[in-house]
């Protein structure tokens, strides 16, 4: 529920915010095409399944944890949006892979 | 690998100080865990408009950036310190990783410039998704040039809420309210220093009035001593009620000052002060920058207290917003002029040397 | 001056197991503790009621920890009675992992020689190889040999511990008096009077269970405890799906999803910093051990200070000079937690350690080396 402003410089990166494509300026982060894109929550919590969204946007609150381009948990307010990036919701504890 | 100088953020602190630094002819590093220089004040300064709704304050960032990448100094972003060792002597060896590999390096003198954050303070409902930090809206205009669409309440104390608001008015999106949780006792209290900080602080002052008449231009209603301050909403935010009021929202903007980041100094174990009257530790630095350890020092915003003759403040003010002129400093001063130009301000042309004084800090987030 | 049945000094896991059972038993209870300020080994523990590798060469160790292994799920079950608090203890035995074949070999010598000094005590184990524990744990590495398991081990969630031990005591009549430091003690037999943080209290017994603080308190009551410190340092990891059905001793996960890396031991004095180096052995012995633990992110690392008494042995001790002072020392201040509530507490009450305790006594120190 984020909009750009008016004037604002025209949005050229396409990325893809659960299975969605959308555009989002030079500069956003992940968690700002999370916003974008309409969602207000990109994760639930490992023990509580609650919904968590971007909070502090710099890094110190880990509650916009996402998976992006298969790497799960990341900070996605500290990921910069990149063409074709892949960005999908965490869906609790990591799970883990063993090959 | 070995520096002279490892600084460690790069907002307005780190920058003024790793572009001086490498003039100096220090071999200079400045590690950064974001995408560009700027830190948060500055976040996103390299890709402002000058049609910018933050206004000319935030874009005299400019030049600091500039001042970076024109100097010497290595600059590694996207780059996490999560050690230090501190060397007996003086320094020691940081470990970083990038790009998800690790590396030390080893410096001589350390320089933390981390800065602040938002003070967290928890309320009913705060984790509701449509709740973030007014902070986090101003990084979301500055980065992305995003603004939250429908109803958004800002809440909190301090300059940086009044900031906000009257930003997001100017760039298309007026709060539907803003509620101040300072008491009105706060308010007493400042009233009784305005004699003698009347004229020292005229030039915030002067700021201050003009965002709250900013936004009584803009019709902003701002209520005034709210308490019990609670988020309400199932799966996500949908009401912001206060004792005596509610209001329907998609969106709550909290903020209740700025503190000091004192992550890496309290992992160093630094000597740290409660300071009583912001109500959070401060690392214990002299005028100097110089903390418990040798040839590690702390500069900005994450700095701690210059010693006993501690500044007065206003009612919920930011240490950043502070005047700085006590008479501690004027011996740091005289040792200094040689290296410093004029106070840099908007406008004059960069002279190629930026002052390490806190005046390289902005005025105003 | 306030009057009490017994003082316990120390607020800890050892302090507050003790002083519980005290409660517990009937007794009017102080515990004083230092606050903020003090060692606080208890915040360095990694969880584990451990058995297996407890008392290699001294049975009467052995059969302590595994008589605390029979009172943790009683000692689990009547805090969760009295506090409400469910202190997470699995109890389904653990496995010590080996990479290669030497420590392979070692471990399989180390628990056959257990089992014969326990002699009709009884220690059951087994020896799992490669393949038995990968069925068991999946992603095993390859450098891991085998392992040996008993069904004694367990872990639990310690702070809940912690806190339902506290709670438990306070419910039980316990009197808690934070920040207060020793200042002044004055030992006579059975009475000892304690000034500690403005307050000053007394009691015809007095327990001793200040951690690495004891060094310098036992002295004042004809007692003795030469415990040093030694830094351990821990790396926990993001929340994960669950992974391992039972604790790995140097490796375990938290039912939230946490996994936490051990184990390192320093001898370094009083410096809870943080040594890459440490990290970087502990990191590569849990990824030898399972290769999926290197995507993991690291969220948080830490070290801290734990006891150590100067044969690893618990010293357990009454005064001589002054009856009614005892004090109690040990390195597992978790596993032992049964039996420092439950079996330990009440020999303070009766005003004197049962036998089986003797051989724990600092006296021990005092034996010249063979002439």
């Amino acid at each position: 529920m984020f909009r750009p402003r008016p004037e604002s410089p025209a949005a050229t990166i396409a990325v893809e915010v659960e299975g969605r494509t959308i555009l989002v300026p030079a500069g956003a982060s992940a968690a700002a095409a999370v916003l974008m894109a309409g969602l207000s929550s990109i994760r639930e919590t490992p023990v509580g399944a609650s919904e968590r969204g971007p909070y502090c946007m710099m890094g110190i609150c880990f509650d916009c944890l996402a998976e992006i381009d298969g790497a799960p948990n990341r900070q996605s307010c500290m990921v910069a949006a990149r063409p074709g990036m892949r960005i999908r919701r965490q869906r609790g504890a990591r799970a883990i892979e063993m090959e | 690998m070995t520096v002279d100088l490892a600084i460690i953020g790069a907002g307005p602190a780190g920058m003024a100080a790793a572009a001086l630094a490498a003039e100096l002819g220090l071999d200079t590093m400045l590690v950064d865990e974001e995408d560009a220089p700027g830190g948060q004040i500055y976040r996103g300064i390299e890709r402002a408009a000058q049609s910018s709704p933050l206004g000319a304050d935030y874009l005299a960032g400019r030049e600091l950036a500039a001042g970076l990448r024109g100097s010497t100094a290595h600059y590694r972003p996207r780059t996490t310190v999560w050690h230090i060792d501190p060397d007996a002597s003086r320094g020691g060896t940081l470990s970083l990783t990038a790009a998800g590999k690790s590396e030390t390096v080893a410096a001589r003198h350390i320089l933390i410039a981390t800065g602040a954050i938002e003070r967290p303070v928890p309320l009913p409902g705060w984790t509701l998704p449509g709740v973030m930090t007014v902070g986090a809206a101003q990084i979301l205009l500055k980065t992305a040039d995003l603004v939250p669409e429908g109803r958004a309440v800002l809440a909190g104390q301090g300059p940086l809420l009044f900031l906000v608001a009257l930003q997001l008015t100017r760039a298309g999106a007026p709060p539907i309210a803003v509620l101040e949780t300072a008491p009105r006792a706060n308010y007493h209290a400042a009233a009784r220093q305005l004699p003698r900080v009347l004229w020292p602080g005229r030039r915030d002052m002067a700021k201050g009035l003009a965002l709250i008449l900013g936004l009584s231009r803009a019709g902003i209603a701002v209520r005034r001593a709210v308490r019990g301050l609670r988020a309400l909403g199932r799966g996500r935010l949908e009401r912001v009620s206060w004792e005596g009021g509610e209001i329907a929202a998609d969106h709550l903007f909290l903020h209740e000052g700025v503190i000091p980041d004192t992550q890496i100094s309290l992992a160093l174990q630094l000597a740290h002060r409660w300071d009583d009257r912001q109500l959070c530790w401060r690392p214990v630095v002299d005028d100097w920058g110089r903390t418990s350890l040798p040839g590690i020092a702390i500069a900005g915003d994450g700095g701690g207290m210059p010693g006993p003759r501690r500044r007065r403040c206003r009612a919920g003010s930011p240490r950043s917003m502070r005047p700085r002129r006590s008479g501690a400093s004027t011996t740091r001063n005289a040792i200094a002029a040689p290296w410093r130009s004029a106070p840099a301000s908007p406008g004059n042309a960069p002279s190629g040397r930026f002052s390490t004084r806190s005046t390289a800090r902005p005025k105003a987030c | 001056m306030r009057r009490f049945d017994a003082i316990v000094i120390g607020g800890g896991l050892v302090g507050t197991a003790i002083g519980y059972g005290l409660a517990r038993a009937g007794l009017g209870v102080v515990l004083l503790d230092e606050g903020d300020v003090a060692y606080r080994a208890s915040r360095g523990n990694f969880g584990l009621v451990w058995v297996q590798t407890k008392g290699l060469g001294a049975p009467h160790y052995q059969r302590w920890t595994r008589r605390s292994a029979e009172e943790w799920p009683l000692l689990a079950a009547e805090l969760g009675e009295r506090t409400g608090l469910d202190v997470g203890l699995e109890q389904k035995g653990g496995v010590q992992l080996c990479l290669g074949e030497a420590e392979l070999a070692k471990r399989r010598t180390m628990v056959e020689q257990m089992r014969a000094e326990a002699g009709n005590f009884g220690f059951e184990y087994r020896m799992l190889d490669h393949d038995e524990l990968a069925a068991m744990l999946p992603g095993l590495g390859p450098s891991v040999t085998g392992a040996s398991w008993t069904p004694y081990d367990g872990h639990a969630n310690s702070l809940l511990l912690f806190h339902a031990l506290h709670k438990g005591f306070a419910g039980a009549g316990g009197t808690y008096l934070p920040n207060c430091t020793v200042s002044e003690a004055v030992a006579a037999p059975g009475d000892f009077r304690i000034a500690a943080g403005g307050e000053t209290v007394g009691a015809p017994r007095i327990v001793l269970a200040a951690g690495l603080g004891n060094a310098a308190l036992a002295p004042l009551f004809g007692l003795s405890a030469p415990v040093r410190p030694q830094r351990g340092q821990i790396l926990v990891t993001e929340r994960t799906t669950r992974a391992w059905p039972i604790p790995l001793g140097s490796l375990r996960q938290t039912p939230e999803g946490s996994i936490l890396l051990g184990s390192s031991e320093e001898d370094v004095g009083f410096d809870t910093s943080q040594k890459p180096e440490i990290m970087r052995a502990i990191a590569r012995r849990a990824v030898l051990s399972f290769p999926w633990l290197a995507e993991l992110q690291i969220v948080r690392a830490w070290a801290a200070l734990r006891v150590m008494p100067p044969d690893g042995l618990p010293i357990y001790d009454e005064s001589e000079r002054f009856p009614g002072a005892f004090t109690a020392n040990c390195h597992s201040g978790v596993t032992l937690a049964g039996a420092h509530a439950r079996v330990f507490a009440p020999m303070v009450a009766t005003g004197t350690l049962d036998p089986m305790l003797a051989p724990f006594t600092a006296q021990r120190f005092d034996v010249p080396a063979a002439a």
